[in-house]
């Protein structure tokens, strides 16, 4: 298991540096002078080279790319150019606002998704099993963007049930501590203020939960048809225990793993579909983030966004590996 | 073996993504049967109609309505659905029905190529390391690695930044971004054939390594790829209309339908129809293939077999 | 009382989502549009004797598009930085609430002497920075000297820093040949004097300006290049927070010098994004002020109960400009016959929604010396197929190029030219389109590669000069004058109305170019567009400046 981890960590570290190569070559390789984008259209030619100079763009390559590196390594992600802040810490707000997000979504997956899977496998060919698998069907194949413009229209527009933008009550701002606002709200001793975030989180969370939950409830429930078909479960069915326990207990046990597999896939891709979530709902997340940087040619936070979902892709693709061989430790590496 | 590492990272993906656990056939005629199966399955023939029915309307798109997609009209700006206007009109007052009609030109369009271009190099890449093994294998492999531990939204987004927005580049970021998936696939299957007795026996002949790839190797790997293609031109067509959705993708008047719903979703409450209907459209055209690619799986997937 | 109005707000929301409900909420405004024509724009002022209680919470949540670039004021150039800025500080003079006319600000009087040479300001006493600081001359030349000198100790020229407002409005920074403050000098401890090197008919406009507003001594100090985080003025309102694309929260300065006022106690600047969420939180009441209001969602807000609308005066112009350097647009009449070309009104109900006006001029209407006796290019596409054939360019072939990003002066260029593009086809000139990346578009047009080009510029002073100077004078090749326009006899009138500090005569100067510039016809001005926002009925006395942004010094929220 220690070797597996080890031998695991080492293989990240060409994927590391490729990705730190690949981030690097952004810069060089969107077209576009970047003061001139950031002076626009008002700006005077002095101002421009002025501040070409002071970007310093016109290093080596090599150079440049050294220097990025060692500044990764300190932890240091460089300067916005827009907003001449430090990206390290001006990021994390935004991180703190995706992870709150995405973890929201995912729990919502998980919870809906693998009771449906399960219910669909107990009750095969059941009229709940055709319809879970439909809606399952046409969930995956939902564009999110659509669903979640629909569902602002419907919830929070026409019906005004739930907030259509942002994370809490513009007049009521949320203490912050750690920028997960269901635990700031919860430490500064303000359920009202909880309830509130959490009321922001649903309509968001539904829509970037939605694909993911469709996909868990389908391999749940293909995992759990071959579980409920073996030996094992049958002959424990014929010991006479109840049949919904014996569903619940036994069967989900030995589905856990590809289920696992795919919740943590699903949670890497969420912090990368957040994006468009992000954008219908206001959300300032770290997907905006990026996509903002885009428009305003922010090379060094485009860099240090992708670079940062990147890495968190990397690594939680990592842990759930780990907890791979963790849970099941006769599949072989 | 590596472990089963996770792979797919669509933040769109079609079903599970498992690789199709297909073994060579060993039946007479096996396409036949599957064919069978796959017919006997209702929701492959649903998807298929679905499917033929929008490459119907795609081609046949300047018979079915007798207005251009890029006809302007400020009289009829955002006018409700009537006998008119089947789908209504957008705030520059376009026929909504005729956009959505060309725009499955354009949508099946990409689809199709971007599937083509990630099928063609990634078959290429997953053959060679397949094949050659050793440091040919690593490289591609980690190239692989790197370009998976982007999530790939993100990383077609970063392509087309620099290449700048159009369908083209559109396309052309989507093709790249499944190329490791076809990648993957083809080399664990070719990697599974390689030690076949029948591949030794060829080599033993003396055979070239470009004939026993082209001849005995690829053909043993269709099945799956088949099966992760059909899926692949949902997540693709998905993929566009989300960049289409972000501005990145087709620049107007084009008719792309992702485009269509964000130049519209400032009209959700006022005219809800400009926002409706692409989106049903995008939905329906990506399950469709769903369909016929969970349908094909089960045909050609003999474990599946009950 | 209280009671009862609060309850026919209430049923004005619930009609509200009724209305929505039915018909998509496009159609309810028939009877009561009485009612939205004296809310809008001035009901603000006349909300009756009922709704002047001020209410209890004077908190007021103005929701916009985007966040704010940076809080250094000067450094930046976008509209949403200086919305919050000049909340927090102020400067030498001040603008009236709805125009440009200058008035004292944190100077209380000034005298112009030497003929425009030399300015001599009296400030304000008791006045202090947030920080406890107080304002005075020495305040006010460190703030100038470190904007003009990019060796300055708080210039933070290696931070990426650069004050390029202050190079434009003042010929360039120290060192450089056309800048004109030669020397600032303490007269005393409230008295300052800037003296001129040459005269600047545009220097006490640009004193108003947001860009020039002072920042605490102190604050420099504490703060050094993170002062663009930690704004410190004199202003009615003090910086509390911003987290970034969400939010910047400001609270009342107890201590300003202002008596009584300001009247709310916290500001707070919200993004979003996206308009019809903007628009369904102003409805639901989650906000108070919106601004970017989407035009076709007017008629349906005209009516609604709770809610007013503003208009803010125009102060940009959008325009299609030629390239006089290339065939055939050297020829006048080419350039005049594409001007007959362009139907404006279309253009304006299909992209504006009619919230914009057909210019014809290059300054808005209401600016010193506007030319209203210019008689505009018909919009004739017979008449322009037959000039162009008469010019011996009949179907012509050019590229129009289009930005690609959108601004107020254009909200949507794509479509923009899309339209434009049927107007030409329809003289038989075939527009292709042609679009680029932003920074590029600007690049390559100032480098000359384009036929026709779309464009626009906004007004930040209220001075012409901002706009003729940058964009025809021939001293703006390269640079802002993309038409590559050159007349010798427009760019001295220019010079002289520029250098003029005689108001009666600049107009005259400007009006005369200004028919020189309508024959030779370098561009064809499409439109001056007019921002509309909406509001809670309860937001008082808010006067939208053409500026782009105004002090909330006076708004408060009734009950």
């Amino acid at each position: 298991m220690l070797a597996y981890t080890i031998r695991r960590l080492l293989m990240l570290i060409p994927v590391l540096i490729g990705m730190s190569l690949i981030t690097f070559s952004i810069i060089h390789l969107i077209p576009g002078n970047p003061a001139q984008t950031i002076l626009g259209e008002q700006a005077t030619p002095q101002a421009i080279a002025q501040l070409e100079e002071q970007l310093g763009l016109n290093e080596p390559y090599l150079v440049q790319y050294f220097d990025y590196v060692g500044g990764l390594l300190q932890g240091d992600l460089g300067q916005s150019l827009r907003t001449n802040a430090d990206i390290s810490s001006e990021i994390l707000p935004f991180l703190a606002a995706t992870i709150e997000l995405t973890i929201f979504a995912m729990v919502f997956a998980v919870i809906v998704g693998v009771n449906a899977g399960i219910i669909s496998a107990w009750k095969q060919n059941s009229l709940f099993d055709y319809t879970a698998m439909l809606i399952a069907l046409i969930g995956v194949s939902m564009p999110i963007f659509w669903l979640g413009l629909m569902q602002q229209w419907i919830f929070a527009q026409e019906l005004g049930w739930l907030p259509a933008f942002g994370r809490s009550n513009p007049r009521d701002p949320v203490e912050t501590v750690t920028n997960l606002y269901l635990i700031d709200t919860l430490l500064s001793g303000r359920p009202d203020q909880f309830w509130n975030s959490f009321r922001h989180l649903v309509l968001p969370g539904l829509a970037l939960g939605t694909i993911p939950m469709a996909i868990i409830a389908r391999m749940t429930r293909s995992s759990m048809l071959e579980v409920l078909r073996s030996d094992y479960i049958r002959t424990v069915e014929s010991k006479g225990i109840h049949k919904m326990s014996v569903v619940y207990r036994h069967g989900f046990k030995n589905a856990v793993i590809p289920v696992l597999t795919v919740v943590g896939l699903q949670t890497g891709t969420l912090l990368g579909g957040a994006i468009l979530t992000e954008t219908i709902f206001s959300w300032p997340g770290i997907g905006r983030y990026v996509f903002d940087a885009i428009g305003n040619r922010d090379y060094p936070a485009i860099q240090s966004g992708i670079l940062v979902i990147a890495t968190m892709f990397v690594f939680i693709n990592l842990i759930v590996d780990l907890l791979y061989s963790y849970i099941d430790p006769r599949i072989k590496y | 073996m590596e472990p089963t590492s996770p792979s797919k990272n669509s933040p769109f993906p079609g079903p599970e993504h498992q690789e199709p656990q297909t073994s060579v056939p060993a039946a007479a005629s096996p396409w036949k049967e599957a064919f069978r199966q796959l017919i006997k399955n209702k929701l492959a023939i649903v998807g298929m109609i679905i499917i033929g029915f929008f490459i119907f309307i795609a081609i046949f798109a300047p018979l079915l309505t007798t207005y251009t997609y890029q006809a302007m009209s400020a009289a009829d700006r955002l006018q409700p659905p009537s006998s008119t206007h089947w789908f209504g009109t957008d705030d520059l007052g376009r026929d909504i029905f005729t956009r959505i009609v060309y725009g499955a030109r354009i949508s099946l369009m990409v689809g199709f190529f971007a599937v083509i271009g990630a099928l063609f190099f990634g078959s290429l890449l997953g053959i060679i390391a397949g094949y050659f093994g050793r440091w040919i294998d690593m490289i591609i492999s980690r190239i692989f690695d790197i370009m998976l531990a982007f999530p790939s939204i993100l990383l077609a987004i970063a392509i087309v930044a620099i290449l700048g927005p159009s369908l083209q580049n559109a396309l052309i970021a989507i093709a790249i971004i499944n190329i490791p998936i076809f990648g993957r696939l083809v080399r664990s299957k070719v990697i599974s054939i390689r030690e076949e007795e029948y591949i030794l026996a060829a080599k033993a002949q003396g055979m070239k390594s470009g004939r026993i790839l082209f001849h005995h190797v690829l053909p043993n790997s269709t099945a799956p790829i088949i099966v992760q293609a059909t899926l692949g031109f949902g997540t693709a067509i998905l993929e566009a209309a989300a960049l289409g959705f972000l501005g990145l993708g087709a620049q107007p008047p084009t008719p792309e339908w992702g485009r269509m719903l964000s130049d519209s979703r400032q009209y959700i409450q006022s005219a809800p129809w400009t926002v409706l209907f692409p989106g049903l459209s995008i939905m329906l055209v990506v399950l469709g293939f769903n369909m016929i690619g969970d349908g094909l799986r089960d045909a050609l997937d003999p474990k599946m077999k009950s | 009382m209280k009671k009862a109005l609060f309850l026919s707000i209430a049923a004005g929301t619930v009609l509200t989502f009724t209305a929505c409900g039915d018909n998509g909420g496009t159609d309810n405004t028939e009877t009561d549009n009485n009612a939205a024509e004296t809310n809008n724009n001035e009901a603000g002022n006349e909300g009756g004797e009922e709704a002047s209680q001020p209410a209890e919470d004077q908190t007021l949540i103005f929701a916009r598009g985007g966040d704010s670039v940076s809080l250094d004021y000067a450094s930046v150039t976008d509209g949403e930085s200086s919305r919050v800025t000049q909340q927090i500080y102020e400067s030498l003079l001040s603008f009236d609430e709805d125009s440009f006319e200058i008035g004292p600000g944190l100077a209380e009087d000034w005298e112009v002497e030497d003929d425009g040479l030399r300015y001599v300001f009296q400030l304000r006493e008791g006045v202090t920075f947030h920080d406890g600081t107080e304002f005075n001359a020495e305040a006010v030349k460190l703030n100038f000297e470190r904007w003009a000198d990019p060796d300055h100790e708080y210039h933070f020229a290696d931070e990426g820093y650069a004050y390029s407002v202050y190079g434009t409005q003042f010929g360039g920074f120290e060192g450089d040949e056309g800048h004109v403050i030669e020397e600032i000098n303490v007269l005393g401890d409230h008295e300052v004097e800037f003296v001129l090197n040459e005269t600047l008919g545009s220097f006490l406009q640009n004193m108003g300006m947001s860009y020039f507003a002072m920042t605490s001594p102190a604050a420099f100090e504490e703060y050094g290049s993170a002062i663009n985080e930690n704004p410190v003025g004199t202003g009615p309102f003090q910086f509390v927070s911003w987290s970034r694309d969400d939010s910047i929260v400001l609270e009342k300065y107890e201590d300003y010098w202002q008596e009584d006022l300001p009247k709310l106690d916290q500001v707070i600047f919200q993004v979003i994004p996206d308009n019809s969420a903007r628009l369904t939180a102003l409805r639901s009441g989650e906000i108070d002020i919106m601004d970017g209001l989407n035009p076709d969602d007017i008629d349906a807000l005209e009516g609604e109960e709770g809610i007013q609308m503003f208009e803010r005066a125009t102060n940009n112009i959008g325009y299609l400009g030629f390239n006089a350097d290339k065939e055939p647009f050297d020829d006048p009449e080419v350039r005049r016959a594409l001007n007959h070309a362009i139907d404006k009104e279309n253009l304006i109900t299909l992209l504006y929604a009619d919230m914009a006006e057909p210019a014809k001029n290059l300054i808005p209407p209401d600016y010193l010396g506007y030319n209203d006796d210019i008689e505009p290019y018909e919009y004739d596409p017979e008449l322009a197929e037959q000039m162009l054939d008469d010019a011996g360019h009949a179907g012509l072939e050019i590229d129009l190029w289009t930005m690609p990003v959108a601004r107020p002066y254009m909200p949507d260029p794509e479509r923009a030219a899309e339209v434009m593009q049927a107007n030409f086809a329809d003289i038989g000139v075939t527009a292709n389109i042609v679009s680029m990346e932003w920074a590029t578009y600007l690049e390559q047009t100032e480098a000359g590669e384009h036929d026709l080009f779309m464009l626009g510029w906004s007004g930040v002073n209220g001075d012409p000069d901002y706009f003729f100077g940058n964009l025809l004078h021939s001293d703006a090749i390269p640079g802002g004058n993309r038409n590559f326009y050159r007349n010798d006899e427009v760019d001295s009138l220019l010079d002289q109305a520029k250098t003029s500090i005689d108001e009666d005569e600049r107009a005259e100067l400007y009006e005369e170019a200004q028919e020189i510039i309508h024959e030779d016809a370098p561009m064809i001005p499409l439109v001056h567009s007019i921002p509309v926002l909406a509001g809670s009925e309860n937001v008082q006395n808010y006067v939208p400046h053409p500026q782009t942004s105004e002090p909330l010094t006076e708004v408060e929220i009734s009950e």
